[in-house]
């Protein structure tokens, strides 16, 4: 069965750390770290990288459009 | 994985690449997204004016990269209405927040509406003054703490809510008339669609295209984003309700 995999690259510099992706991502693949960006704000990140379905909830929502998604279907 | 066959979201190239100065998780930086993104897929970008309110959303024009007006406080739908009139090949709209559109700019936007300006009108209504520190707007809820409101909005004192949404959907010369939201991906892809629609209708010479977004304000509310998604739930949507007054 074919497996739909994906992920996400996040501009570290530009998310504020508001943590509404969080919320929004149904396999609780990302979360705000303890690491802290230029402007000190405890950015993304992705906790989970294997549980990334790609489905683009995290990008949607981000107010400063700062997530890239990709998605690959994987044949087993 | 990262390759770009595999790419499926990625930034618009319509907005610019300064990072937004709206407070982190605001609302309005979404539907700035929005209305880049719904411009992008239209192929617009060179047909497209703004026209950029007093408040928080003033530097509309750093982000989107459209030509853009910048009105005196409240005055953006007059400003519309001499653009539409002048270029009516090209998509007009404004962007307003709540103290710009609902308090200052009441008699702007009633008027244009009632003359039926082809223009849109993109309306963040978060229930608060964000800019100037967190002041009571026309629309802030009953019992509200705000800057100016210490002990919660008070009936007999502030009286009541403006609902401006339900006053401009009574208008004949509005065709499209809707309240709509951006705390989830569902809401946000339901916003997309209704900015796309009005965006449409502009040039369906239908009359004025009118579309809420209630928003959050989590620095003027002092909560955090996402617990400010959650008092927007619990406390905004049963005073202003979602979805479309006026469809035709």
């Amino acid at each position: 069965m074919a497996k739909i995999k994906g992920t996400i690259v996040v501009d570290i510099e530009q998310c504020k750390g508001c943590g509404v992706c969080v919320t929004s991502c149904p396999t609780k693949t990302i979360a705000l770290g303890r690491d802290v960006n230029g402007k000190g704000y405890n950015y993304m990140q992705m906790v989970n990288p294997e549980s990334c379905t790609g489905c683009t909830n995290c990008a949607t929502v981000c107010p400063d459009t700062v997530i890239t998604v990709y998605r690959v279907k994987v044949e087993e | 994985m990262i390759k770009p066959e595999n790419l499926v979201y990625s930034r618009t190239k319509v907005l610019t690449d300064n990072i937004m100065h709206y407070c982190p998780g605001c609302s309005h930086g979404t539907v700035h997204k929005l209305i880049a993104e719904v411009i992008d897929e239209m192929g617009i970008q060179d047909k497209t004016i703004g026209v950029s309110p007093v408040g928080c959303g003033v530097f509309a024009y750093n982000y989107i990269d459209i030509d853009w007006l910048e009105a005196a406080h409240g005055r953006a739908p007059a400003l519309a209405t001499a653009a539409k009139r002048l270029n009516p090949d090209k998509y007009v709209f404004t962007y307003q927040g709540d103290g710009d559109l609902a308090s200052i700019g009441t008699a702007e936007i009633m008027h244009a509406c009632n003359r039926g300006e082809n223009i849109v009108v993109i309306f963040i209504n978060n229930a608060i003054y964000g800019m100037t520190g967190g002041q009571m707007a026309p629309t802030t809820l009953i019992g509200q703490v705000t800057a100016t409101t210490p002990h919660g909005r008070n009936v007999e004192l502030n009286g009541y809510p403006l609902k401006i949404t339900e006053l401009i959907a009574q208008l004949p010369g509005t065709c499209y008339v809707t309240r709509q939201t951006v705390y989830n991906p569902l809401t946000v892809r339901k916003t997309k669609r209704a900015i796309r629609k009005a965006f449409e209708n502009s040039m369906l010479k239908k009359g004025t295209s009118f579309v809420e977004v209630v928003g959050t304000c989590s620095s003027g509310w002092k909560l955090t984003p996402v617990a400010a998604n959650q008092w927007m739930i619990d406390n905004m949507f049963p005073e202003y309700p979602l979805g479309d007054m006026k469809d035709k």
